[in-house]
């Protein structure tokens, strides 16, 4: 049993991991209707950002957080202005082919300016190695803390999103773009603000990924992206809350399947995303929380 | 397919002079560029059937890689665990990677747009997985060693005699795969300008048009998934040949994007343009890493250009910049992908 708790515990933290990233691709598909495959390769990028300040320009971890975080907002803006507004007239998958782009070209950039090569990424930080023992339950500082980051994210994005301006703006313009303008609101800079905030959510998804495995490369958030794919199909593509659920659902699912199901182990978890990914858009596209679209022809 | 001023007569004779050219090529090139060569035949071919599928049927995919790496795998374990002469195994891993590419077609009825665009770029990340566990059939992360075997023509580095001439190891490659890719360029040209191609660009451009119109739109479009899979498995069969082993590591999750890469770049000109983009993906490095030795090059390109990530760069931008500069013009891929959205 005290197995079994640890394992569902570890399970939500890397469930958080990728409800950071899903919340991160729901936001932009609600907002667009578009995918941004390249949504986990910013995450990689920025957290080379953030390990380069502390590692080569001596800054102390959290100002480097801070300055990441603000470096991500404005890249996912400037990509949304500057890539992606261009083509989204085009089509979805003008969209979806040059977010590969922007992935590939990512990928490559990070390899070129740091290396391929593993980075380990200091162990305490964020987060204090340290472990509680409830009742023969041992609980990791890191997985708790992860688990709480990423839920004190998704209820400050509540917060934005209901109680301020700004995130009424952006709902709007998510809602019902023309009438939006017609009011006022400023569509195209509120949908850039929201591949900003979404770039955020992945930032810190993978400085959460590279602490929670103590080191990192430029393939650190490929599987992420899998799996946080399988985690917003799950519950529901244009649904936030359901993004969330699916990560942490996602996370707890995969991890006792590793563990007590031996064909399955660690070898074979990202297959077993994919197969939630094909089963779900094929039994229930809608995921569990999401709306049934209906198509008009 | 442009169909223009191009007459018939006058397509017929570039054809013949393509394959001319590509028949004398070898005698003025160094052995090793023949190599690589065979490799540009080998990514024309998985791109005409990425073509078939995504430029013409407007099915997109982004797993590609995954049929490349059924065909290479077959190839690989019919020659090294049971002896097979590789030459039969290549019309083999075509039929097998078809047959895996019918089965995933017919789910993928249900999916349109972006979800099948999700769900392949699943199929790509996850297969190497799969390959790793199936460590009885694929040998694992060891993967299988093609070089030396008697079943392997020219194990891998002996001249091999083709009509009574000696071919060195690399020139009898290259004569293999391109002959192959003419053979598969012809059957596309055939299938895409009769009766199937109509239906697959009626499927693209409107599906509930075609659909009253008499074409049914499983049968095409799972036939579509199915020759370009079949393409896809013959491409990956040569590859696992041209590599002399395959490894896990042979068919990463990049050789799907590197396939979507070269059929944006080919869409600039129809199907001749899947030649644009083999030579695009395949020589792209090799000219960067060139560009490090010359003097000519001011300091920074020359140092820059022995990156390791630079032709991710490259490419990544070539996939953006097309895309940017010229929306919808690309040879009217983006056109075509564009009947996409509406099903979404």
């Amino acid at each position: 049993m005290a197995e079994f708790l640890q394992q569902v515990v570890s399970g939500l933290s890397s469930g958080g991991i990728y409800a950071g990233l899903a919340l991160a691709i729901s936001l932009i598909y609600r907002a667009t209707g578009v995918i941004n495959f390249a949504q986990g390769e910013m995450a990689m990028f920025t957290t080379y950002i953030a390990w380069a300040l502390t590692e080569h320009h001596g800054w102390s971890y959290w100002p480097a957080v801070a300055f990441t975080l603000l470096a991500a907002f404005v890249g996912g803006v400037a990509v949304e202005r500057l890539i992606v507004r261009p083509v989204q007239g085009v089509s979805v998958l003008a969209v979806v082919i040059v977010t590969l782009g922007i992935f590939v070209l990512l990928n490559g950039l990070a390899t070129a300016i740091w290396g391929g090569a593993q980075q380990s990424f200091p162990p305490g930080r964020p987060f204090p190695v340290r472990s509680f023992d409830v009742g023969g339950v041992v609980f990791s500082l890191q997985d708790i803390l992860t688990v709480a980051t990423s839920l004190a994210l998704v209820a400050c994005l509540f917060g934005f999103f209901r109680f301020t301006k700004a995130g009424l703006g952006m709902r709007a313009a998510a809602f019902n773009p023309a009438a939006s303008r017609l009011v006022g609101v400023r569509v195209g800079w509120m949908i850039a603000g929201g591949w900003g905030l979404a770039a955020v959510l992945g930032a810190v998804a993978g400085l959460l990924a590279a602490s929670s495995l103590g080191s990192f490369d430029p393939n650190l958030m490929r599987p992420v992206l899998l799996y946080a794919f399988a985690a917003a199909v799950l519950g529901g593509l244009d649904s936030p809350l359901g993004a969330v659920v699916g990560g942490l659902v996602l996370g707890v699912a995969l991890n006792l399947l590793g563990t007590y199901v031996d064909f399955i182990g660690a070898d074979l978890r990202l297959p077993s995303a994919l197969a939630i990914i094909l089963v779900v858009l094929l039994v229930r596209p809608a995921g569990l929380l999401g709306r049934a679209s209906v198509g008009r022809v | 397919m442009s169909t223009g001023a191009l007459g018939q007569t006058a397509r017929i004779g570039l054809f013949a002079a393509a394959a001319l050219l590509i028949a004398v090529l070898p005698r003025f090139v160094s052995d090793f560029r023949a190599s690589e060569l065979a490799y540009v035949a080998i990514f024309t071919i998985a791109i005409l059937g990425l073509n078939v599928l995504t430029g013409y049927t407007g099915q997109i995919s982004l797993g590609h890689g995954a049929f490349m790496t059924i065909g290479g795998y077959t190839t690989a374990v019919l020659v090294v665990d049971h002896g097979v002469r590789d030459l039969w195994t290549i019309p083999l891993a075509g039929l097998v990677a078809g047959a895996a590419g019918f089965l995933f077609g017919v789910p993928a009825l249900r999916l349109s747009g972006l979800y099948l665009a999700l769900a392949t770029f699943g199929v790509a990340v996850a297969l190497p997985a799969v390959v790793r566990k199936a460590e009885g059939l694929t040998g694992g992360s060891r993967g299988l060693q093609l070089f030396g075997l008697d079943s392997y023509t020219g194990k891998g580095f002996e001249p091999v005699e083709v009509l009574g001439r000696s071919l060195s190891f690399n020139d009898w490659l290259y004569y293999l795969s391109w002959t192959i890719a003419g053979v598969l360029f012809v059957l596309a040209w055939l299938v895409l300008r009769g009766e199937t191609g109509r239906a697959f660009r009626a499927l693209r451009d409107s599906e509930v048009a075609a659909a009253s119109s008499g074409v049914n739109p499983a049968a095409y479009k799972t036939l579509a998934f199915s020759l370009s899979a079949l393409y896809a498995g013959v491409a990956g069969s040569l590859y696992a040949l041209a590599s002399t082993f395959v490894t896990p590591g042979t068919f990463p999750v990049t050789l799907s994007l590197t396939l979507l890469i070269g059929a944006v770049v080919a869409g600039l000109g129809s199907l001749w343009g899947v030649l644009a983009g083999a030579v695009f993906v395949q020589f792209l490095p090799v000219w960067i890493d060139r560009l490090s030795g010359v003097e000519a090059a001011p300091d920074w390109v020359q140092r820059v250009s022995k990156e390791p990530g630079i032709p991710s760069v490259i490419y990544g931008a070539a996939l953006i910049f097309l895309l940017l500069l010229l929306p919808g013009g690309v040879g009217g891929l983006v056109q075509r992908l564009g009947g996409l959205t509406r099903g979404r």
